[in-house]
């Protein structure tokens, strides 16, 4: 149910941090460029997956959006709000709407609460039910996440990697939020759960007009649940597209060598395969390269990649990359 | 040759609730140079088996009440704490699930891998500096130099999971135990590290026991394949067998699951029916039963053993065809 209004959009976001070294003098090393000058729309009722090398930043914009770190420079609009000029009060109400499922389970649950409780406390900290009703709902969330509510007053160390994971799904869920971040919420489980998990989000998608970002590696269940989807290298986004198109038809050579690594569930096939690796090491966030991000490893690199950095420019019906050579 | 042998294992965890039967009656053994992939449902005692062979259960709750894992001559599970120490990260050594619970947020990158270093290799500080640039290069840590000082919160999810591999490899182990070690990494890296793992194992004749969901991976690196699932083997085969003819309807049900790249999106992902067993108790029967297609009336009686179902294919199940 993607329509033409804009839920979410992005300004020229920009978040670095200092880097430091040495154990008693810091010296100051320059700046981690981990979101470096990213703008986009995200749609009311869309998903848009967002997926790079590790390290490039996904997180850390997820993180921005939603104002869990403040930018260093740039705006985020939900709706027509600008929540980087928001005060923190205000911002904490705003929170209700917009929720993160996050990337490591175990960290963001407290281990001294019950997982009952974790999924309450949302439903308490923003009053929204007491009593019988609240315990119904909890039980509710359990059983929509696949958890066995008999387990409601187990702690988090009681349960497995990816049952901690739907107890973090379960918690996302109960204020009915407009905008989810995903942040791999779904990398720990097995597939048939990762399956149960896709499936509920794409029907609460459908039923109560939700709109997620999906960040994950697994580029398969990404082309599964997105309208769009965009690419990230090293603090920017190098490729944006349809689903359909970016699959079908990628432009910009990391999104090539991307699709072209995914690990496919045929042993003989994986025997024979040969795989397009990226040359080279990854360049440091703190010092990316002059031209192209991706100069230093591009196989279709020429002297002006090295040089000048490409505009991200429509290549094609909404179908966005920043390459000279596409 | 076998250089692990696991035989008969059980760990339970005492709750509130009553006894969790996390792992029940387990079997395997690992080959010199084998890798092994274990797959199954979160939750059915993967990573439970794994942290028994080294000791690593936390008790309580947890309790390895029977079984033994036998390696170089010696039943691990009767080596004393301290003699477990020298096993540990030497011969055997471990990544563990979690990367942000089993690195010291209070401890800096170079700090971590540094121990492991000078405690097993005996190099000093200066050393292990040196050999800590160099695992986190391995690694594809882009200017390794320059996060040698920085704490795991500082690190993005796949750098945190790359330095615990870093620490898996750090001295070089007859047996690497991998516990989801590439979750939060992308598919490049990932093939970059699989290739570094496999060099490794052609190199030095590591073995090694994998454990993760991604069906790919296990198709690319794995020679053999155990599916488990509520605390129990139910199918072991060798890779391209199980792929090609699983037998268990589990693992039928879980290769059905998998979103697929070469067809369009369906409406909706194939999922098993029903929730997950509750370890709590011993079912009479089969603790697929109560959601399997295939149940016939012994399945909920009568527990199926593993039995043989081809060359070193086994399956525990009474409906399978043999
Ligand atoms: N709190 C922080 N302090 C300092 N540096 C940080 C912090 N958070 C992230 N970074 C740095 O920002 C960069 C991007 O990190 P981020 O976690 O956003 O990556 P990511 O794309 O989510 O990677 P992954 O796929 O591995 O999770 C990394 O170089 C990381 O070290
Ligand atoms: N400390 C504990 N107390 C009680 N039960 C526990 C404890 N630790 C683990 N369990 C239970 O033991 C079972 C096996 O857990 P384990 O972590 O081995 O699963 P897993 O197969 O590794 O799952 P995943 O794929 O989600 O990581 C789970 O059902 C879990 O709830
Ligand atoms: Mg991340
Ligand atoms: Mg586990």
């Amino acid at each position: 149910m993607t329509s033409d209004e804009v839920l979410i959009s992005v300004r020229n976001l920009k978040m670095h941090f200092p880097v430091h070294q040495g154990a008693i003098f810091q010296r100051s090393r320059g700046r981690i460029r981990a979101v470096d000058g990213i703008s986009l729309d995200i749609r009311k009722g869309e998903t848009l997956g967002l997926v790079g090398e590790s390290g490039c930043g996904k997180s850390t914009l997820g993180r921005a959006i939603l104002q869990m770190h403040r930018p260093t420079a740039g705006e985020v609009y939900f709706r027509d709000m600008n929540l980087t000029s928001m005060q923190r009060n205000r911002l904490r109400r705003m929170r209700r709407h917009m929720q993160m499922i996050f990337q490591d389970p175990y960290a963001s649950l407290n281990p001294r609460m019950t997982v009952g409780d974790i999924v309450a406390e949302p439903l308490i900290v923003h009053n929204i039910s007491g009593g019988r009703k609240r315990r119904e709902q909890v039980q509710t969330l359990f059983e929509l996440v696949g958890l066995n509510p008999v387990f409601v007053n187990r702690y988090p160390h009681e349960f497995s990697g990816g049952q901690r994971q739907r107890v973090c799904v379960a918690r996302a869920l109960a204020l009915n939020p407009d905008f989810i971040v995903c942040d791999e919420a779904v990398a720990a489980l097995d597939v048939s759960i990762q399956a149960q998990i896709i499936n509920l989000l794409m029907e609460l998608q459908a039923k109560l007009n939700l709109t997620y970002l999906f960040i994950a590696h697994d580029l398969s269940v990404v082309r599964h649940i997105s309208d769009r989807v965009a690419v990230m290298y090293l603090g920017k986004i190098v490729e944006l597209a349809s689903r359909q198109d970016l699959y079908a038809n990628p432009r910009h050579p990391y999104t090539r060598i991307l699709l072209s690594s995914i690990p496919v569930p045929n042993p003989q096939y994986e025997k024979k395969r040969r795989r397009e690796l990226l040359a080279g090491d990854p360049p440091s966030p703190a010092s990316p390269p002059k031209g192209c991000n991706l100069s230093t490893r591009c196989p279709l690199a020429t002297a002006e990649c090295y040089k000048h950095e490409p505009e991200f420019r429509e290549m094609g019906r909404g179908h966005w990359a920043a390459c000279f050579r596409a | 040759m076998s250089v692990l042998e696991v035989k008969g294992l059980k760990t339970q965890f005492h709750t509130r609730e009553g006894v969790v039967r996390a792992v029940d009656d387990v079997s395997f053994e690992l080959d010199q140079g084998e890798t092994l992939a274990i797959v199954g449902e979160s939750g059915s005692g993967k990573s439970c088996t794994v942290l028994s062979v080294l000791q690593l259960v936390q008790r309580p709750p947890g309790r390895i009440v029977a079984g033994e894992v036998r390696y170089g001559g010696r039943n691990l599970l009767e080596l004393s704490e301290r003699e477990m120490r020298a096993v540990r990260g030497k011969s055997i050594s471990m990544i563990l699930q979690d990367p942000m619970t089993s690195l010291n947020p209070l401890l800096t990158v170079a700090t971590q891998i540094g121990e492991v270093l000078q405690v097993h290799m005996g190099l000093d500080k200066r050393q292990a500096r040196r050999r800590t640039t160099e695992l986190l290069r391995m690694v594809g840590i882009p200017e390794p130099e320059m996060r040698l000082d920085d704490y795991p919160h500082q690190l993005s999810g796949g750098m945190r999971q790359r330095v615990m591999i870093g620490i898996g490899l750090a001295c070089s182990p007859n047996v690497l135990i991998a516990d989801e070690p590439t979750t939060a990494l992308d598919v490049t890296i990932q093939a970059q590290i699989i290739d570094l793992i496999k060099r490794l194992r052609n190199e030095f004749g590591m073995s090694i026991i994998w454990i993760t969901h991604d069906l790919g991976v296990v198709a690319g690196l794995a020679d053999r394949v155990m599916v488990m699932y509520a605390g129990q083997v139910v199918e072991v085969a060798p890779v391209e067998q199980l792929f090609r003819e699983p037998r268990h309807p589990y693992t039928i049900g879980l290769l059905n699951c998998l979103p697929r790249l070469d067809i369009d999106r369906a409406e909706k992902l194939t999922a098993i029916e029903g929730l997950p067993p509750v370890l709590i108790g011993r079912p009479a029967g089969c603790p697929f039963s109560p959601r399997c297609p295939q149940a016939v009336e012994k399945c909920s009686k009568q527990r199926p053993d593993l039995k043989p179902a081809g060359p070193g294919h086994r399956v525990a199940c009474w409906a399978a065809r043999l």
